[in-house]
């Protein structure tokens, strides 16, 4: 008992301050990726990711969220590398002085007639470049988020019409480590049995215990929730389910008219805000019909604010400058103070987590 | 506060009731445990106070059962959720959120308890349960006795009215079980909760109850311990030596006990010399060692298995039993140290897992994973590959007779389930057999086969490991007792002599009668009958 106690504790006491509400973190990531999908300008871009990776090194806890931030990283580095090699494989030439003079492969007409490699040119591999650093960038933000907040806490802060949805990633997200190691055990066992684990007798004898188990889990788990009361304050209504059906078909139909050219104007944008507006009253219909209650609701304080108006007035500010939508190819990329601005204000949170953990 | 009567339980598609015109009444602040063999309707009993049955399971109720004053007929398990907390066998398999205060309070969520009052009712649980320092712990992190206590944390958390709990301690060691044992206790004493509790060892549980139900064949037989423990098969050891040596009353716990032992103690004289009749080493290991990531699982351990014995291995959950079980089998990890089947010197990991299966056999836990085909038969066929046609079949029938063929290996009890996985292992007959806690979930019934075939084996001049926590199964089985802690084997000796050693691990009879020798109530009638003109 002790030693979970101490193997467990010092990550909650050294942990500065409360955890911040996680939807904060989520306002002030998506406002930053919003404003990355317009941002071209690769200054204005490493400026911006360099206040994401600031505000998660200060801000992440010590727990498997914090540290799954490194594996962002490397993703974003991936994706970086994947459009350059892609460039100098497939990509058009672009102009500009020759860096790497390779060989041209060209591929015979049923394949499409590609040119594979040949001359990579300057401003075409800066532009593979810049487009790869945007693009990782915004995965940053979406890491962020990801590690700066629990997911389950973050779900647990979702509206109560999407509780049962919540409830259902949580224990998803519980019993998929469950399954692999029940998988592992299986397939060790049949090996003591000296069934092959190839083949169709040795995927019978792993998949059909597994199964079992997994089936048996789920059962037992069922009980166990209706024996604690799941579900029993919902009085389930059908109007607030034809309501949702109804404003998931106005997101087809909007959706639709927004990408459609030809459609009539009143099928795009006022049919998607009209379905949103029913979605949103069918949401706050059913939390209202459910006397369900939170334990330690995460509350919402000036901090929060704060961290969320961050996130958005970054974003106005990168929005609104028309130097970060230039990458000024086939140049050097042109700098404006209201990129700096952005950068340092997305980065606001990090000293405001300081100072709380200080207090 | 629970009120059965003239309850008849039947399954959809079954011929006969699960449970027959049974009554029932459970007073406020009352403990009952309830008793049986598998299949004797000990499990339906509970399901029907939690309403499970027939809501969740399906099946046909007849007469009424009313807990805390609600009618099951028209309450649903959700709807009793605030006067009946339910806790089962696997407490990992009910959490349905992350941390150790989050569960305490999903109840409350649901009930939509205020926040406040949610906030002071965690709290209590936390210290009642002693949870205090676990309360941001990952539940996956916790121990098998700490995951206990926080299921029934969880619905403590509600406050119930009554507990139903199904077996709570049959996957715990025992210094973890005595852990959720006291904490009930407490509860039933602070809290006034009226509790119900099956459970199939109940040595140490016998002490804390206030009646026993005996569910045989349908029917429910109610009264206090002694007077329903006597003459039940699954008694604890304490209540069949009062039978064997005459006591009256008979006594349900070690206290009661010894009390009354002094004449027995001086009519058995002191311990015998034993003769050890271990034959010659069947296998080696030095310096084994397994890690499990940064954990080492097995630090460094030497021993080696005579022909002949019966090995008893136990220590905590978490020990390094089974790490150690599947290294000297061969297909576990083993980072360290070697593996020598004698006489010929050979390295089981070396051998394929057909070679293997001939030399020395591993009984995993839970044994059902060995299991995958639709019936019986034809997991004795496919058992039988490279072994003489029909050998699995008669494993069976020595350890349990008249298994039908065409059953499915998920619908037999746990003591068949478990007879037809060992049948498969030993088809080969292996020298060697690696039993790892084959015990979990059987009744006395099935205990005393398995016992007797084990014996029967090392008779046969084989030999056999196996893990377990039941103290009693060891003392009935084990030669010799290996106990281990932190990775390491801490005692190597006679099973009389390392089974007296820690009261912990000391059986009733040997604490009850201490200096005879006398592990088992067998050894006492063997002695008195030795004494006796």
């Amino acid at each position: 008992m002790t030693t979970t106690a101490e193997r467990v504790a010092p990550a909650a006491v050294l942990r500065p301050g409360r955890a911040l509400h996680p939807l904060a973190w989520w306002a002030w990531a998506l406002a930053l990726a919003a404003a990355l999908s317009r941002v071209t300008n690769p200054v204005g871009v490493l400026l911006l990711a360099a206040a994401v990776v600031v505000v998660v090194l200060a801000c992440r806890g010590d727990d498997r969220w914090g540290r799954a931030f490194r594996g962002y990283l490397v993703l974003a580095g991936v994706v970086v590398a994947v459009r350059v090699v892609f460039h100098a494989l497939v990509g058009l030439d672009g102009g500009g002085p020759v860096l790497l003079d390779l060989p041209g492969v060209a591929l015979p007409t049923w394949a499409g007639g590609i040119d594979l490699l040949g001359p990579v040119r300057l401003t075409g591999l800066l532009h593979a470049l810049y487009g790869g650093l945007a693009l990782g960038t915004l995965l940053l933000c979406f890491g962020a988020a990801n590690s700066l907040s629990d997911p389950v806490r973050a779900l647990r802060a979702l509206p109560a019409a999407l509780h049962p949805l919540g409830t259902a990633v949580v224990v998803a997200v519980t019993v998929a480590p469950r399954l692999v190691t029940s998988f592992a055990r299986v397939r060790r066992a049949q090996r003591l049995r000296g069934v092959a684990p190839t083949g169709r007798r040795g995927v019978q004898a792993t998949v059909v215990p597994v199964l079992g188990d997994a089936l048996d889990h789920a059962l037992a788990l069922a009980a166990s929730m209706d024996s604690r009361g799941y579900a029993r304050s919902d009085r389930p209504s059908r109007g607030v389910g034809a309501a949702l059906t109804v404003a998931l078909l106005a997101a087809v139909v909007g959706t639709y008219g927004l990408l459609d050219a030809q459609a009539p104007s009143w099928l795009g944008a006022p049919m998607l805000v009209g379905g949103a507006v029913v979605a949103v009253a069918a949401g706050a219909a059913a939390g209202r019909r459910s006397r369900r209650t939170r334990y330690r609701p995460d509350p919402w304080g000036w901090r929060e604010t704060a961290v969320a108006v961050c996130g958005v007035l970054a974003a106005v500010l990168a929005l609104t400058d028309p130097v970060l939508r230039q990458t000024g190819l086939p140049g050097p990329p042109p700098l404006s103070w209201q990129a700096l601005a952005a950068a340092v204000v997305a980065a606001v949170p990090a000293l405001l987590r300081v100072r709380s953990g200080e207090r | 506060m629970i009120e059965l009567s003239g309850v008849t339980a039947t399954y959809p598609g079954a011929s006969a009731p699960v449970l027959r015109d049974v009554d029932l009444t459970v007073e406020r602040g009352e403990l009952l445990l309830v008793v049986g063999a598998t299949g004797s309707g000990k499990s339906t009993l509970l399901a029907t106070l939690t309403g499970r049955f027939p809501h969740t399971t399906g099946g046909e109720l007849r007469g009424s059962v009313r807990v805390a004053g609600r009618d099951t007929r028209t309450h649903r398990p959700r709807d009793l959720a605030d006067v009946v907390g339910v806790v089962g066998q696997d407490p990992e398999a009910t959490f349905v959120t992350g941390t150790v205060e989050e569960e305490l309070a999903y109840t409350l969520e649901q009930l939509g308890v205020p926040s406040t009052a949610m906030r002071t009712r965690v709290e209590a649980v936390l210290d009642q349960l002693g949870l205090a320092r676990l309360r941001a712990t990952p539940l996956d992190a916790l121990s098998g006795g700490e995951q206990q206590r926080v299921a029934i944390g969880a619905v403590l958390t509600a406050h119930p009215q009554v507990l139903v709990m199904d077996e709570p301690t049959s996957a715990l060691d025992p210094a973890a079980a005595e852990d959720v044992l006291a904490a009930v206790h407490r509860l039933v004493h602070d809290l006034g909760l009226t509790v119900v509790l099956a459970e199939h060892r109940i040595e140490r549980v016998a002490g804390l109850a206030d009646r026993v139900a005996l569910v045989e064949g349908g029917t429910v037989r109610v009264g206090t311990p002694a007077e329903v423990l006597p003459g039940y098969r699954g008694a604890p050891p304490v209540v069949r030596l009062g039978e064997l040596a005459g006591w009256s009353p008979v006594p349900v716990t070690v206290r009661e006990a010894r009390r009354q032992a002094p004449d027995l103690v001086a009519r058995l004289g002191p311990a015998p010399a034993r003769v050890t009749h271990a034959g010659e080493q069947v296998l080696t290991a030095s310096r084994l060692s397994v890690r499990h990531g940064a954990v080492e699982a097995v630090r460094s351990v030497d021993l080696s298995l005579r022909r002949g014995e019966v090995v008893a291995l136990m220590g905590r959950n978490g020990a390094g039993k089974s790490s150690l079980m599947w290294a000297l089998q061969g297909t576990g990890r083993r980072h360290g140290g070697r593996v020598r089947l004698l006489p010929d010197g050979v390295d089981p990991a070396g051998l394929s897992p057909a070679a293997a299966r001939a030399r020395l056999a591993l009984l995993p836990q839970p044994a059902s994973d060995l299991l995958y085909l639709p019936d019986v038969a034809a997991e004795c066929r496919a058992a039988d590959d490279g072994v003489a046609r029909g050998r699995t079949r008669a494993e069976l029938d020595a350890l349990v007779p008249g298994v039908p063929d065409d059953a499915h290996p998920r619908d037999l009890s746990e003591g068949q389930r478990l007879a037809l996985a060992l049948a498969v292992q030993l088809a080969a007959e292996p020298g060697i057999a690696l039993l790892d806690e084959p015990t979990r979930g059987l009744d006395a019934d099935a205990k005393t086969a398995l016992a007797a075939r084990l014996r029967g084996i090392a008779e046969e001049s084989r030999t056999v490991v196996v893990a377990t926590h039941d103290v009693e199964f060891a003392a009935v089985v084990a030669d010799r007792v290996l106990l281990m802690a932190d990775g390491e084997v801490v005692a190597d000796g006679a099973a009389h002599e390392v089974l007296t050693s820690t009261p912990l691990l000391a059986p009733q009879v040997a604490t009850v009668l201490p200096g005879s020798g006398a592990l088992t109530v067998a050894d006492v009638a063997e002695r008195l009958a030795e004494v006796a003109p």
